[in-house]
């Protein structure tokens, strides 16, 4: 074959994805509705840091335009990685209805069907408070070549941590049918964790989320650089570059937990 | 793959599945494991039309399950054309076609062309033989007035039969089918029939088909494999499981006044219920000289025949217990 298998597999995706945008375009005010309120939601989040600047000059030492940078890269990262693998965190429920048994009956690989499955734009409107936030915020940084590179690769390993911890943290459903809730705590804990500056929590805490669910790399340490600011928290410098790094190991640890995932997986009685 | 090996090869087939049992009167749970499947050792040859039979739990979807690289046995081998159904799955994804009787792979809110243009595409078959293969089953399944329309309008035997064609656009080798025609109407059952046997005559594709409708299987399969309890207890022709089953046929014979159990050689009276009597004999010996006795001898006003329920003949082969009877 002619192809690489990843442009195969995408092209894939982009086929269901595209099925699944058609289908809920047969409902478009719903569709609408829908797009607008999670971007509505999402958006209250912001007022929330918004409302505590109102009162707090800094926060440890971050303006308001310094923590919108963290807030907005991280929430866009999420918003990428989100949008891309749509429903995985609801694999216990296609365990349950039959729906992953009739996925691999399928010439494509699972994750690739998983992800594509029930592929919604409605994550839009995450998407597009996130980058306002984020645009927003951007016009406060002093802009330099390396920054301008630091900055993409940031937004696309953020995509591939969050992406990854999706993935490995769903896979717990292959083994407990019912641990959405446990998995959201690691992904969704994770993000919301990331709208702040980190050297707010004690050491401990940045050690882990660096080495165990290393969301410190999608925002933390590369808007570090981005702001030039010295590491408050005295963490090596060569971390503020590492976030591919940090991408490409989680999404590596996910697939590899993925791959046990589906090989133990029992499926349902009938 | 040699040309002449078996398309399905089972041997020594085995799966386990670890539950969780409370003890009685004690809060902790007991690790315990259940063979769901074991000992099961068959062959499909291509172009057998073979009906998978058993009580709900005895193993049959385990067994599917596992033909189809869904599920990892635990022990023992299977080969299906060739290939490691686990190692393979992706690959062997591309030669078997699957339709589970009461899950739709189609897309709900999009008409049912949607759903087969992307199946196009994720199993790469040609613009040419998709055109080819969708004509012809459009027309066989008489579903040409029904491509347009949302797949969420379609009655329950249209479906199926987009469900059908789903499965097998890519040419598939094996179809697995199972409860095909379960809540279908008599004659969208009859017309599915038609079409699976026909689809077998000119492609020679080899059907395995579960199923608790007897007439499903007489309509279509030369052979059966019964299971229970995660073991095969028959395998071989139809009329052989009647004759090991010992299944009994039932004349029903109204006649024309009450009277005591009417006397024929070969059929027992079984129930009387005034003028209606229910007389039983083997399913393997012909009706005709039993009618022919009890015509001679009494009024009758009305005859039928009630053939043996498939639920009743596998019954009387699992009380005898798990042991191969005829094994080919």
């Amino acid at each position: 074959m002619a192809e690489p298998r990843a442009v195969l597999h995408l092209r894939t995706y982009l086929q269901i994805a595209w099925l699944w945008i058609r289908a809920a375009w047969q409902y478009p005010t719903s569709f609408v509705l829908l797009a607008v309120g999670n971007g509505l939601i999402t958006g209250l989040d912001f007022v929330g840091l918004w409302i505590m600047f109102a009162h707090l000059d800094d926060l440890a030492g971050f303006t308001l335009h310094e923590v919108a940078l963290l807030y907005g890269s991280a929430s866009l990262a999420l918003a990428i990685a989100d949008t891309a693998i749509g429903s995985v965190e609801r694999i216990g429920t296609y365990i349950r209805t039959g729906r992953l048994d009739q996925m691999m009956t399928k010439p494509v690989p699972l994750l690739v069907q998983v992800c594509a499955d029930q592929f919604t734009l409605r994550r839009l409107g995450r998407l597009t408070q996130a980058a306002i936030v984020f645009g927003w915020a951007c016009t406060y940084v002093d802009w330099t070549p390396t920054r301008v590179l630091v900055a993409v690769s940031m937004l696309l390993s953020g995509g591939l941590v969050f992406f990854g911890l999706f993935v490995g943290f769903s896979c717990v459903q292959f083994w407990t049918t019912d641990a959405t809730e446990f998995a959201n705590a690691f992904t969704y804990g994770g993000a919301t964790v990331t709208q702040y500056p980190l050297n707010i929590f004690p050491r401990e805490v940045i050690v882990g989320l660096t080495f165990v669910i290393p969301v410190a790399f999608v925002n933390w340490y590369p808007c570090l650089y981005l702001l030039g600011r010295t590491d408050p928290a005295g963490m090596p410098e060569a971390f503020q570059f590492a976030s591919p790094v940090a991408g490409v190991l989680t999404m590596a640890a996910a697939l590899l937990v993925w791959r046990s995932g589906v090989r133990h997986y029992t499926s349902t009685g009938s | 793959m040699s040309a002449t090996g078996p398309l399905i090869d089972v041997r020594d087939l085995e799966r386990t599945f670890a539950v969780r049992r409370r003890v009685d009167g004690r809060r902790r749970r007991v690790r315990d494991s259940v063979l769901a499947v074991h000992d099961l050792t068959f062959a499909v040859a291509a172009g057998e039309m073979v009906g998978y039979i058993g009580p709900n739990g005895a193993g049959k979807s385990t067994t599917i399950k596992m033909l189809t690289g869904i599920l990892v046995p635990t022990g023992g081998q299977v080969r299906v054309a060739g290939l490691d159904p686990n190692r393979d799955r992706v690959e062997l994804a591309r030669r078997i076609g699957v339709v589970f009787g009461q899950r739709s792979t189609l897309w709900w809110d999009l008409p049912l062309r949607d759903s087969f243009e992307l199946l196009q595409k994720m199993y790469r078959i040609s613009r040419a033989r998709y055109r080819d293969n969708l004509d012809r089953f459009v027309d066989l399944l008489d579903l040409g007035d029904q491509l347009d329309t949302p797949v969420r309008q379609l009655s329950l035997g249209q479906r199926m039969r987009g469900d059908i064609t789903a499965a097998l656009l890519h040419d598939p080798e094996v179809l697995y089918l199972d409860e095909p025609t379960i809540g279908l109407d008599v004659v969208s059952k009859g017309r599915l029939r038609e079409f699976l046997r026909a689809l077998n005559d000119e492609r020679g594709t080899t059907l395995v088909l579960t199923t608790h409708d007897l007439q499903d299987i007489e309509a279509l399969c030369d052979r059966v494999i019964v299971i229970d309890h995660g073991t095969s207890v028959y395998d071989g022709p139809l009329a052989g499981l009647h004759a090991q089953g010992g299944s009994s046929r039932t004349l029903v014979v109204d006649l024309v006044d009450e009277a005591p159990p009417v006397v024929v050689p070969g059929a027992t009276v079984r129930r009387v219920e005034g003028p209606r009597q229910w007389l039983s004999f083997p399913a393997d010996a012909s009706a005709a000289p039993i009618v022919a006795a009890v015509a001679a001898s009494y009024d009758v006003a009305d005859l039928s025949i009630q053939e043996p329920d498939i639920e009743d003949v596998i019954r009387e082969l699992y009380s005898r217990g798990p042991e191969p009877l005829d094994r080919r």
